[in-house]
């Protein structure tokens, strides 16, 4: 590197960007089961779609059925925490499979 | 081992490095261990902030640092508090700890570290021990009220005298085994981290370093949103570990997504030129248990112990020890696994022997020492928002220059700052905080 890129102002990242620099290994199905009948009467404010680092709930327009992007998932296990209404199944992905850091 | 029905002396659940160093203690005893390891290798689903602390390796494997892929030695420690648009920062920086044991805190990245102790850790296994790699346990087998095996997504049934349980934070199978609860969110921290690379020149240049040397540096206050909680930066060899880390519940109150903090803080006017030219090349997160002593979960029962973050054996005061207490809970495991094969017998009232051990060391001492430590600062947020802000406000004023005497300025500085915090409070507040906190 020379001293010009080494002062760059660094590249603002979108969470995309970063999610970009994760290797997955990917697994069919998906380690989280969200209860939609629970999320009706979500009491924390849909907090799942805020915490998550990944961003992997999201919420379609005119639905109101939790979408989940699990292929996203950094297993950090937050969602589950957060929900205090329960409405989240969260298991370890298949063994071997999900998210593999390169460095952690 | 026996062939047909995959039996065991002991079973570990996770190969982190609670888990690792019980695997390791027991292995060298000539014990029969399988590791279980979910994912690809062990420490491929692994991450933390970055400093290891080793004093429990070094007495396992003395002078690792020699082979394992440490990336720097750690002779700096700094605390920066931040405001919107300043910084007050205290440094401690010493050769002395630049000579063997390096005062026993290295700079590691995790998947690469795990993995290394996972293999040192084989090499001295006997031939009826293994590391199973991508194995998912998900259940444990139970005998009337002895845990007996478990149950993985991929061999079948596998059995044990003795199970080990270190799986870390998000611990699913001790909540299956019924050790403990669901946490609740002011239970528990999610990090989130990016690794930055920049070329080791630079990082030695920025941060006056040499060489391997290390720096670690904690900030607070602003840095996190002035939430419970801190950020981070460490040295690696030719990267940086850049996060923060706040507690599930104010990111719950605060609605706020944990990347956005760490976002905010990367823009910090007084972190923004340490990252100047870092790319980053991985982006990360994870949960740290923080619910203490006073909700520690069963340690024991019959054919089962807790080790590490499972058990919830974190520092979480400005110490940030974890892996210490990890590594130290995990011999203490692997011992009182030795001695109940002696004995042959696992039951709750043997394997309890691993109780007494932590008592009598530093992982409960400490534990018990911060146990109201993560209380008081929720409890109590002026600590470390209001009184810190004031205080570095002060400051800046204390050291404007102007045409006023420095007599007139220390008049306004100390007559504002009584009036501004309530004085007495503060140092009422303070003596609390020092008392808990230190
Ligand atoms: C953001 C952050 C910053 C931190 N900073 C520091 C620091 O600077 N210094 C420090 O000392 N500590 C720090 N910590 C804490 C430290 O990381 C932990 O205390 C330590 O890793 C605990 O070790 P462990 O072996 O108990 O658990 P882990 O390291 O989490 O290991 C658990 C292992 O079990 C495996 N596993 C889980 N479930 C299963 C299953 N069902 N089947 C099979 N395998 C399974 C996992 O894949 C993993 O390999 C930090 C933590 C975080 C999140
Ligand atoms: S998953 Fe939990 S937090 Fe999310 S909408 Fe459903 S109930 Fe609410
Ligand atoms: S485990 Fe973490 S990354 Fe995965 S969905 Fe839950 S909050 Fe998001």
């Amino acid at each position: 590197m020379n001293i010009e890129e080494a002062l760059k102002e660094p590249k603002k990242l979108t969470l995309e960007d970063k999610l970009f620099t994760v290797k997955y290994n990917p697994a069919k199905e998906s380690h989280i089961k969200v209860d939609n009948e629970i999320c009706k009467k979500c009491t924390t404010n849909r907090i799942c779609l805020t915490i998550c680092p990944a961003k992997v709930y999201e919420l379609e327009e005119g639905h109101t059925e939790v979408h989940v992007s699990f292929e996203n998932c950094l297993e950090c296990g937050t969602c589950r925490v957060a929900c205090t209404d329960n409405a989240i199944d969260w298991r370890c992905p298949q063994g071997g499979m999900g998210v593999c850091y390169r460095f952690g | 081992m026996d062939e047909e029905t995959l039996k065991f002396d002991a079973i570990v659940v996770g190969g982190g490095p609670s888990g690792m160093c019980a695997a390791y203690t027991m292995a060298k005893a000539g014990m029969d261990v399988a590791v279980i390891e979910r994912g690809e290798y062990p420490g491929s689903k692994n991450l933390f902030g970055g400093i290891l602390f080793t004093t429990i390796l070094n007495k396992l494997i003395p002078n690792f640092w020699e082979e394992a892929p440490v990336e720097r030695n750690v002779i700096s420690r700094k605390f920066s508090y931040l405001t919107e648009d300043s910084q007050l920062a205290v440094e401690l920086k010493t050769e002395q700890y630049n000579k063997p044991p390096y005062n026993n805190t290295f700079t590691v990245l995790r998947s690469k570290f795990d993995r290394w102790f996972s293999e040192k850790t084989e090499s001295i296994f006997n031939e009826n021990s293994f590391v199973f790699s991508g194995f998912t346990v998900i259940d444990v087998i139970k005998e009337g009220h002895k845990i007996i095996g478990v149950v993985t997504d991929k061999e079948g049934p596998m059995y044990a005298d003795v199970i080990i349980c270190a799986e870390g934070a998000n611990s699913l199978l001790a909540e299956k085994a019924g050790l403990k609860k669901k946490p609740e969110p002011h239970d528990m921290v999610t990090g989130v981290k990016e690794v930055i690379a920049l070329p080791s020149e630079i990082i030695n240049d920025r941060f006056a370093l040499a060489g391997n040397e290390g720096v670690a540096i904690e900030f607070f206050g602003k840095a996190v949103e002035g939430m419970v909680g801190g950020a981070f930066i460490y040295t690696n060899k030719e990267s940086l570990s850049v996060g923060i880390s706040c507690s599930i519940v104010d990111f719950t109150h605060k609605n706020i997504n944990p990347n956005e903090v760490l976002d905010k803080f990367k823009e910090h006017p007084s972190v923004k030129n340490l990252l100047r030219g870092g790319e980053t090349i991985e982006y990360s997160a994870h949960m740290i248990p923080e619910f203490g002593y006073d909700k520690l979960p069963d340690l024991v029962s019959h054919g089962i112990m807790l080790v590490g973050d499972s058990a919830g054996f974190v520092n979480t005061s400005h110490y940030h020890e974890g892996s210490n207490l990890a590594m130290a809970s995990g011999v203490m495991a692997g011992e009182t696994a030795i001695i109940a094969k002696q004995k042959g017998d696992f039951s709750a009232e043997t394997l309890s022997l691993y109780k007494e051990k932590l008592n009598d060391s530093f992982v409960m001492k400490d534990m018990k020492n911060f146990r109201r430590a993560a209380k008081f600062l929720h409890a109590n947020p002026q600590v470390l928002n209001d009184y810190p802000t004031t205080m570095v406000q002060s400051m800046v004023d204390y050291f404007t220059i102007s045409e006023r005497s420095k007599v007139e300025i220390r008049k306004d500085v100390i007559g504002g700052l009584i009036m501004d915090v309530k004085f007495i409070k503060m140092m009422w507040d303070m003596n609390k905080a020092r008392k808990v906190l230190l």
